[in-house]
């Protein structure tokens, strides 16, 4: 089959996702979670039966549950001020029993930016050794630069949706998030590989044939194992997504966009970039 | 007789299996208990069951907030002494083990404190006394009284400090002392403390020279000869336990300002118990999906993949309790990633071996080429896989990248999970094959 016709329509798909995701990064940004953004801890006495109304009348600060007791409650939330907590304490008392705000305090956040940075300059040092283990096992310089670029564009691909759900469904980014970016990473560069690996094979055993064909040919003798391989991770993921507790389904969410997008890159991203670069450089 | 090497293969497979049953199954299975054997590897006890060590996400654990004496500092010191302090004690509970800690500031008016958890710790004192002491180590001269007579020996009335301290430290690590192999603690200067250092030991041969640990002795050696690079080993009645705990605490540097404990208190796992189950139970059903994926489209070598993806689990899980890794959500993570790509390595190697069969050739044939061919792509792609996971890591502590207990807790599962699924994916499915399997010939008249 001729995959490699439609190059420019496989571009076009990808910028279709890609430059509005870029667009949301650039102008929102992301919504971050307290993890990185620090806020308020607040501890709070109060009867059993008002910590659901408390939960509720805070909610739009995303409350989590650090600590409770039958009459104690403790709760962070994004940055409140004392007077906001106590007008909402003083509303809720007239409902059902007191409830009573005990202590108050600012936290700092539990993952700096400093570890965003880091796992940035993670990000780079695994593309540049990526970019040179791949060019060194497939003899060339093509192979290793555009599955990095492969890779990329899946980071791109996940971080811009998550960059536009942050501004239109409040969906914020959390250290899971971070997790699930790094594993994508190492999921698109393992499919990658794979139908590299039969271009190579190929280009040893069939001769005179254009490395257009050759790609061809590669990415019909692998889809099968690709679709095969992202389905069973799919199913996994989609089971997690429906189906797993509330503070993982996100998480579940970005492996999956990841994992879709991942198994779409490497035959529809990496592979044609491979016969860009042929046609650009090495006209026969 | 003389067995084939499949054969060899496989009672090392039922071997490495039964001693992962035993290190993964509870002791006590209802009717029937397994016997624990009675021995230990270094910090590996067999005789008692193993848990499982769970995150603060999974199953929550200790938290102990630190309140701090500011008195001495001025007000726009105090809020960058907070936040050193909070590196300072990441530090040392990073270099305590990878474990998926949360440490945060908590700041009000006056008070600047700080907020540790710590997941699944079992031994909170050691944890406590670890984190919270300052451990600030000075050399000194130790003073004596004037002897009256002969008889009265020189009591020791205080000290007077050498110009060298802690921060003049390049490393210190446990090491055995050479006469009696007591645990003791090597230290090495930088450059400027092994200047110092060699002053002192040059002025003063045949003195007694003192190492203060948070302002107490806890060793007086005298001084034999000019010590010019810059090694010294602290020795004291150390076990071993202390010795490692006051080697991490010299690595990690003194703590910037004093503190004390102010709470300590469990708390519940932060995505609560019922996100934790219904997580199970739908990474269940998932894997039940793939195996029946495998084993609709794969056949007897579906089944087989399935049952090596099952061993997969057990194994890992053994490796988890062994090492042991702290399961957190980004963990299970990594975990679920590599049990797509124990999969993948299967699926490689099966849709080979159907091409291989449609080329014509022998189903043992067939197979041996599959195994072979597929190897190459398997073996750079997980390469690819070990790198990213090795950097994120961190081996080395390298500064300019990440030391934050999440990620690298992530990093080792998926490290882990591709070492094991390689094994698995190929050592164990191959083994399996070559002595259960039976494969058609597409067309033998060919």
């Amino acid at each position: 089959m001729n995959w490699m016709k439609y190059r420019p329509l496989y571009f076009l798909i990808s910028s279709l996702v890609i430059i509005p995701g870029i667009y949301s990064l650039i102008t929102f940004g992301f919504k971050l979670s307290i993890e990185f953004t620090g806020g308020t801890q607040a501890e709070f006495i109060l009867p059993d039966t008002q910590k659901q109304n408390l939960l509720l009348a805070l909610s739009t600060q995303n409350p989590q549950v650090v600590s409770e007791s039958d009459s104690q409650f403790t709760l962070k939330m994004s940055e409140t001020t004392e007077q906001e907590i106590e007008q909402i304490t003083q509303k809720l008392g007239t409902v059902s029993g007191q409830v009573k705000l005990q202590s108050f305090e600012v936290i700092g956040p539990v993952l700096g930016q400093e570890t965003l940075k880091k796992t940035g300059n993670a990000l780079l040092i695994s593309s540049l050794v990526l970019l040179i283990y791949i060019s060194f096992a497939f003899k060339q310089f093509k192979y290793g630069l555009s599955a990095v670029l492969a890779m990329l564009h899946d980071t791109l691909v996940l971080l811009g949706s998550f960059s536009l759900l942050g501004q239109f469904a409040g969906v914020e980014v959390d250290l899971l998030f971070v997790t699930a970016v790094l594993t994508i990473l190492s999921f698109s560069v393992h499919d990658t590989i794979v139908v590299y690996d039969r271009i190579r094979e190929l280009s040893h055993k069939v001769k005179n044939v254009s490395y257009e064909n050759l790609v061809n040919q590669a990415v019909s003798e692998t889809i099968v194992r690709s679709l095969n391989n992202s389905l069973t991770i799919i199913f996994m993921l989609i089971a997690m997504f429906l189906m797993g507790g509330e503070s993982t389904k996100y998480f579940s969410l970005a492996l999956l966009v990841g994992t879709v997008t991942g198994t779409y890159s490497s035959t529809f991203t990496a592979a044609p970039l491979l016969v860009v670069w042929n046609k650009l450089f090495e006209k026969k | 007789m003389s067995l084939s090497k499949p054969q060899k293969n496989l009672i090392f497979i039922i071997a490495v299996t039964l001693f992962s049953l035993y290190i993964s199954l509870p002791t006590d299975l209802g009717y029937f208990k397994i016997p624990r054997l009675n021995i230990k590897f270094g910090s590996l006890d067999l005789s008692k069951e193993i848990e499982i060590k769970q995150g603060l996400d999974i199953k929550g654990g200790v938290q102990v907030v630190l309140d701090t004496d500011m008195s001495k500092l001025e007000d726009i010191d105090k809020q960058s002494a907070l936040e050193s302090l909070k590196d300072v004690v990441g530090r040392r509970i990073d270099l305590f083990g990878v474990s998926e800690v949360s440490i945060k500031t908590l700041q009000n008016n006056n008070q600047y404190r700080l907020s540790i958890e710590l997941p699944g710790v079992t031994d909170s004192k050691q944890a406590i006394a670890l984190i919270g002491e300052t451990a600030s180590l000075q050399f000194a001269y130790p003073i004596f009284s004037e002897t009256k007579s002969a008889t009265e020996e020189a009591s020791l009335t205080g000290f007077n400090p050498a110009n060298l301290s802690g921060s003049d430290l390049k490393r210190a690590q446990v090491t055995f002392q050479t006469d009696d192999s007591l645990p003791a603690v090597a230290i090495e200067f930088n450059d400027e403390g092994t200047k110092k250092f060699a002053q002192i030991t040059k002025n003063g041969i045949g003195k007694p020279l003192a190492i203060l640990l948070d302002g107490f002795p806890i060793t007086m050696p005298n001084i034999e000869s000019e010590i010019p690079n810059g090694n010294a080993v602290i020795s004291g009645s150390f076990t071993l336990e202390e010795a490692k705990d006051l080697a991490i605490k010299l690595n990690a540097g003194a703590l910037p300002v004093p503190v004390k404990v102010l709470s300590q208190k469990n708390i519940p796992a932060t995505l609560g118990q019922e996100s934790v189950q219904k997580s199970l139970l739908a990474g269940g059903i998932g894997l039940l999906m793939v195996v029946t994926f495998m084993i609709l489209n794969y056949g007897k070598m579906g089944l087989i993949s399935s049952v090596s993806l099952a061993l997969y689990g057990l194994y890992t899980v053994a490796l988890y309790k062994t090492i042991p890794v702290v399961l957190s959500l980004p963990g299970i993570a990594g975990f679920l990633l590599s049990v797509g790509m124990a999969v993948d390595s299967n699926i490689l190697i099966f849709e080979r071996y159907k091409e291989e069969i449609r080329a014509g050739r022998q189903w043992q044939v067939a197979l041996e080429l599959a195994f072979g061919r597929a190897w190459d792509s398997i073996k750079d792609a997980n390469a690819a896989t070990i790198i990213t996971g090795l950097i994120l890591f961190n081996p080395l502590s390298w500064s300019f990248l990440n030391t934050s207990g999440a990620v690298r807790g992530f990093a080792l599962t998926l490290i882990i999970g591709i070492l094991v699924s390689l094994f698995t994916g190929i050592i164990v499915s191959r083994t399996l094959l070559r002595i259960f399997y039976k494969g058609k010939n597409l067309n033998k008249n060919i």
